[in-house]
């Protein structure tokens, strides 16, 4: 007997990327903006090294920014997807047949995951043609560290998702969770000079510690040097998955 | 025949509305059960708490002899589910859409041939967005029927749609009926729910007001009938008056227009005028439908 979580799961993630990528906007979108953003920005402040934007002397990492901003439009086409869903009663529709709510649920998230590592290796092909010499972080570890940035950052979607009441409205509720949180990420502007409130609302947002694990392994400090932010990605993942399990509506 | 529904006392209230108040009925095995009512008046949210897809405040249900709630898993395998306005994703394809719940379910029927039964066998690689109403709903019927379930829930399935593609479904649920699935379905179309059902329950304010077959409750609530015939002859009235079941005639030129009551009325109004010789050119009949039936318990009709 198959487990419970299995029955359906892989045909419907199979059914899942087959809608996404018939809606050309919102697939090429999430997959190639983040690396024009990339190969735009790489161009005018150098790809892989940090460089002193010259007016805010702050070290800024184009590669680290376009591998957040993958996460991040997982994250929206996430929420976006699934207020879709809610209001049009597919939701609902999904939770009457045999399939469980964390098939239905996690079906979504391995989409969302396949699709920021074709969209991260778009990324590494394109850093090593266009910018050689500065690509030459360990490409496995960087995957990883993207890959647990994203889980954490799409638990955060699916607090948000959960709430929503309509699709046009989680558009802009995620919209202004999204730009914040990349302003206080710590790509921008160093954390530690935050005035303290701003420091603690920065820590438990999880763009904060992805910043900081994959400047890390970027640097090659390596994971025991951010062993914390592992930690604090995976335990706001778990709180984060609480409360929306908690909120969920289905209809 | 054994009741494969039983509900008693169902009570259901989000936050200080009632939804649904007191409702108690039975679902007999190889019927068409309509539950008919205007909107609002608890139809949807009992038939959900029936298939266990809502819990209910207070009150017992029993579907198959499982309980909705407790054996959910069980009873989602032997029960098959339309929603009211439900949808798909859009760029689903009917095949698809077939093909994952068939992936669901332990016993399932062939597809090609569930999709030509509903006729839908052209529309295989159709994305959903793409299909009529009628097309939609007869995929969701489709979707319902795919692990032949032992009852079928159809929640408001021809709202929206044209006479048309109404008349297509009515012949597919009659068919499902035939088949020996039973059918529990609600409706705000007393034309509908007259055409299809075995058995009606009215329900208003989330309670149950009547239930009956549509005969009986055309019967018991509304027995006058109508006769209209036209005819050339002198005094067609005057002869009429008084005899047998006959309470009022009354012409317009040649246009007449005779009422009583009760089953024997017609039958005696054809014999009057066979026996007084009166030459008729036209003749019909004009029976009271359901929706007399709801007016006259209601006091409005059911789209007020």
């Amino acid at each position: 007997m198959r487990p419970q979580f299995l029955r359906g799961f892989w045909k419907l993630t199979w059914l899942e990327t087959k809608i996404f990528v018939r809606e050309p906007m919102g697939f090429v979108g999430a997959l190639v903006m983040p690396v024009i953003v990339f190969i735009v920005l790489g161009r005018a402040f150098g790809a892989g090294t940090p460089v002193a934007a010259p007016a805010v002397d702050i070290p800024f990492n184009v590669a680290i920014l376009a591998a957040v901003l993958i996460a991040i439009s997982a994250v929206q086409s996430l929420v976006a997807i699934i207020s879709i869903y809610r209001e049009g009663g597919i939701l609902k529709r999904l939770r009457s047949t045999p399939l469980s709510p964390v098939t239905i649920m996690g079906a979504q998230v391995a989409v969302k995951l396949v699709f920021t590592v074709i969209s991260l290796s778009l990324l590494m092909l394109a850093g090593r043609r266009l910018f050689p010499g500065v690509m030459r972080v360990n490409v496995f570890s960087f995957t990883v560290a993207v890959l647990l940035s994203t889980f954490s950052i799409l638990s955060l979607g699916f607090v948000i998702a959960s709430m929503v009441p309509t699709a046009r409205f989680a558009q802009v509720i995620s919209a202004a969770v999204v730009y914040p949180m990349l302003a206080l990420s710590g790509l921008f502007f160093p954390v530690e000079r935050f005035p303290p409130a701003l420091k603690s609302v920065a820590y438990v947002l999880p763009t904060t510690h992805a910043v900081a694990l994959l400047q890390g392994v970027w640097d090659g400090s390596g994971w025991g040097a951010h062993w914390g932010d592992v930690a604090a990605l995976l335990a706001l993942f778990a709180a984060y998955t609480a409360l929306s399990t908690k909120f969920f509506r289905w209809e | 025949m054994n009741p494969v529904i039983a509900v008693s006392n169902l009570g259901k209230r989000y936050g200080h509305t009632v939804a649904v108040d007191d409702v108690s009925l039975e679902v007999l095995e190889g019927e068409i059960f309509g539950l008919i009512g205007p909107n609002g008046a608890g139809k949807t949210t009992t038939m959900e708490c029936v298939e266990g897809n809502r819990v209910p405040d207070k009150g017992t249900i029993s579907v198959l002899g499982l309980d909705p709630q407790r054996d959910a898993n069980e009873l989602r395998q032997r029960i098959g589910v339309q929603h009211q306005e439900a949808h798909l994703q859009k760029r689903i394809k009917v095949w698809e859409a077939v093909d994952l719940w068939r992936s669901l379910y332990p016993r399932v029927v062939d597809a090609d041939t569930l999709l030509a039964r509903l006729g839908l066998e052209a529309k295989r690689d159709a994305w959903f967005m793409t299909l009529s109403g009628g097309q939609k709903q007869r995929l969701f019927i489709a979707l319902a029927l795919i692990h032949e379930p032992e009852v079928v829930f159809l929640d408001e399935l021809t709202t929206g749609l044209d006479p048309q593609a109404r008349r297509a479904i009515w012949a597919l649920v009659t068919g499902i009926r035939d088949r020996g699935t039973t059918v529990f379905l609600t409706t705000h179309l007393m034309e509908e729910a007259e055409r299809l059902c075995d058995r009606v329950a009215i329900i208003e304010h989330g309670r149950i007001i009547e239930l009956g077959t549509p005969e009986e409750l055309v019967q018991k609530h509304c027995p006058e009938r109508t006769v209209v015939f036209t005819s050339d002859d002198a005094n067609v009235a005057e002869r009429l008056h008084g005899l047998g079941a006959v309470e009022r005639a009354e012409g317009n030129g040649p246009t007449y227009t005779i009422r009583g009551a009760g089953d024997d009325f017609v039958t005696d109004v054809i014999n009057i005028i066979a026996r007084e010789g009166i030459r008729v050119r036209g003749f019909r009949t004009e029976i009271p439908t359901l929706e007399d039936v709801f007016l006259k318990l209601t006091g409005h009709g059911i789209r007020d």
